[in-house]
C-alpha cells in the first residue's frame, strides 16, 4: 500500500494550530485593539523603531518567520480541507496552489527578514 | 396508572430491488406508550399494519449493533431511541446513509464486513505464539485501560453513516475499524503494529480522515473513533519522519 505524503503537511497543520491556539486571539487583540486604540497599550508599542529592533534580532527574527510559515500551512489545510467538505473535490491542483501560497509566503518572509539587516 | 395512549406518524422509507427502480415512502400511524423505543414502533407496524416491513435487529438493548438506521436523519439505533421524545412531530426512519439498500431498512454491510473490518487484522497477533499449556497473557488494569474503551464496539457501523469521508470514498477505512485497529495495536498482548501500520499510513487508512468528528458524536457505546484516528495519526506522522532514522528504513 503506497505511503501518504500527508503527515508532512499535518505535522505543519498541527503546529501552525498549536501556536495559533496559544497566541493568535492574543496578536489579534494587541496588534488589532490594544495598539491601535492606544488606551490598553501605548500607542507607540509597536512603533516602527521598536518593530525594527524585534526584526533584526535572532530569535526575533525566527519567531516571525515561524509564526508566518506555521499559520499559513495550518491555515492552508484547513483551506483544503473545507474546499472538500463543501463539495469542492479539487485534488492535487487546489494543494499545489495552496502550499504555493504557502510555500511563497514563507520565502517572502525569510527574504524581508533578512533584508533589514 | 393507567398508561395514555398516543399515536405517532411513522414515515418509513421502502425498497424492494425485485420491483421499484427507485426507494419511496411510507406513512403509518403508530400507537404508543412512553416506555416505547422506535424499534418497537417498527415491529407494531410489521405485526399489525404491514408486515411486508423489512429491518433488522435482535438484542432490543443497543449490545447486538443491528438496528442502526437514520432517524430523522440521524444514525441512531433504534432500540435506543423512545418515540416520545418525537411526539407529537413525525418520525422518518431510513436505512444507515452511505450503504446499499438490500430492501428497505436492512442495509448491505459487506464493505465493512469482508473488506474494512479483517484489513485492520482485528484480534491480537503475539510476539512469541505461546501454548496453551503455559498459560494466558497477563496485564494488568493500568495496560487494560489504554484500549478498552475501543473494545467496546459493536459494529453497528452509525459512525459509517455519520461519517462524510465514506459517504464521498468508500475506500476510506472508516472509523469503527481505526478504532478497532488502535484497540489491538494499544494492547500490551499484541505485537502486530508494524503489520496494521501500511494500511494506517495510506491515503485511504487515517490520512482519508478530516476529523470531522460526528462518528464519535454518533456512537453508541462512547468508543470515541475520532480520537483513535487522531492517535493513528500521530503514530503514522513518527513513522513517517523515523524511518529515515532507522537502519532498515520502510522496512522495519
Amino acid at each position: 500500500m503506497k505511503r501518504s505524503n500527508a503527515p508532512v503537511f499535518w505535522a505543519l497543520f498541527g503546529a501552525g494550530g498549536m501556536l495559533a491556539a496559544l497566541i493568535a486571539p492574543m496578536l489579534v487583540f494587541i496588534t488589532g485593539v490594544a495598539v491601535p486604540t492606544g488606551r490598553l497599550l501605548p500607542a507607540d508599542a509597536m512603533s516602527y523603531e521598536r518593530m525594527l529592533t524585534l526584526a533584526r534580532n535572532g530569535f526575533g527574527k525566527l519567531a516571525l518567520l515561524l509564526v508566518v510559515l506555521l499559520f499559513m500551512f495550518h491555515g492552508g489545510l484547513r483551506m483544503y480541507h473545507s474546499l472538500h467538505h463543501l463539495g469542492f473535490h479539487t485534488g492535487s491542483g487546489a494543494k499545489a496552489v495552496i502550499f504555493g501560497i504557502a510555500v511563497l509566503a514563507t520565502i517572502a518572509a525569510a527574504v524581508a527578514l533578512l533584508a533589514v539587516g | 396508572m393507567a398508561e395514555t395512549l398516543r399515536t405517532i406518524e411513522i414515515e418509513c422509507l421502502r425498497f424492494n430491488p425485485e420491483s421499484d427502480t427507485a426507494p419511496s415512502y411510507q406513512t403509518y400511524s403508530v400507537p404508543f406508550t412512553d416506555d416505547m423505543s422506535v424499534l418497537q414502533g417498527l415491529q407494531y407496524i410489521k405485526d399489525e399494519l404491514d408486515g411486508s416491513l423489512s429491518f433488522r435487529w435482535s438484542c432490543r438493548m443497543a449490545i447486538c449493533g443491528s438496528c442502526g438506521s437514520m432517524i430523522n436523519g440521524v444514525p441512531q439505533l433504534s432500540c435506543h431511541t423512545f418515540l416520545r421524545d418525537y411526539h407529537p412531530g413525525k418520525l422518518r426512519i431510513e436505512p444507515l446513509n452511505h450503504f446499499p439498500i438490500l430492501r428497505d431498512l436492512a442495509i448491505d454491510q459487506t464493505d465493512f464486513v469482508r473488506n474494512k473490518l479483517p484489513a485492520v487484522k482485528p484480534y491480537i497477533i503475539p510476539k512469541e505464539s505461546q501454548a496453551l499449556a503455559q498459560g494466558e497473557f497477563l496485564q494488568t488494569p493500568r495496560e487494560m485501560h489504554k484500549y478498552y474503551h475501543y473494545s467496546e464496539c459493536i459494529n453497528c457501523l452509525l459512525c459509517y453513516a455519520a461519517c462524510p469521508q465514506y459517504g464521498l470514498d468508500s475506500k476510506f477505512t472508516g472509523p469503527a475499524a481505526i478504532a478497532l485497529m488502535q484497540r489491538y495495536n494499544a494492547d500490551s498482548r499484541d505485537a502486530g503494529r508494524a503489520q496494521r501500520m501500511d494500511l494506517a499510513n495510506s491515503d485511504h487508512g487515517v490520512w482519508g480522515c478530516t476529523l470531522v468528528g460526528y462518528c464519535s458524536e454518533v456512537c453508541p457505546k462512547g468508543v470515541d473513533p475520532a480520537h483513535a484516528v487522531n492517535q493513528n495519526k500521530v503514530a503514522s506522522t513518527l513513522d513517517y519522519f523515523l524511518r529515515f532514522l532507522r537502519p532498515n528504513g520502510d522496512k522495519r
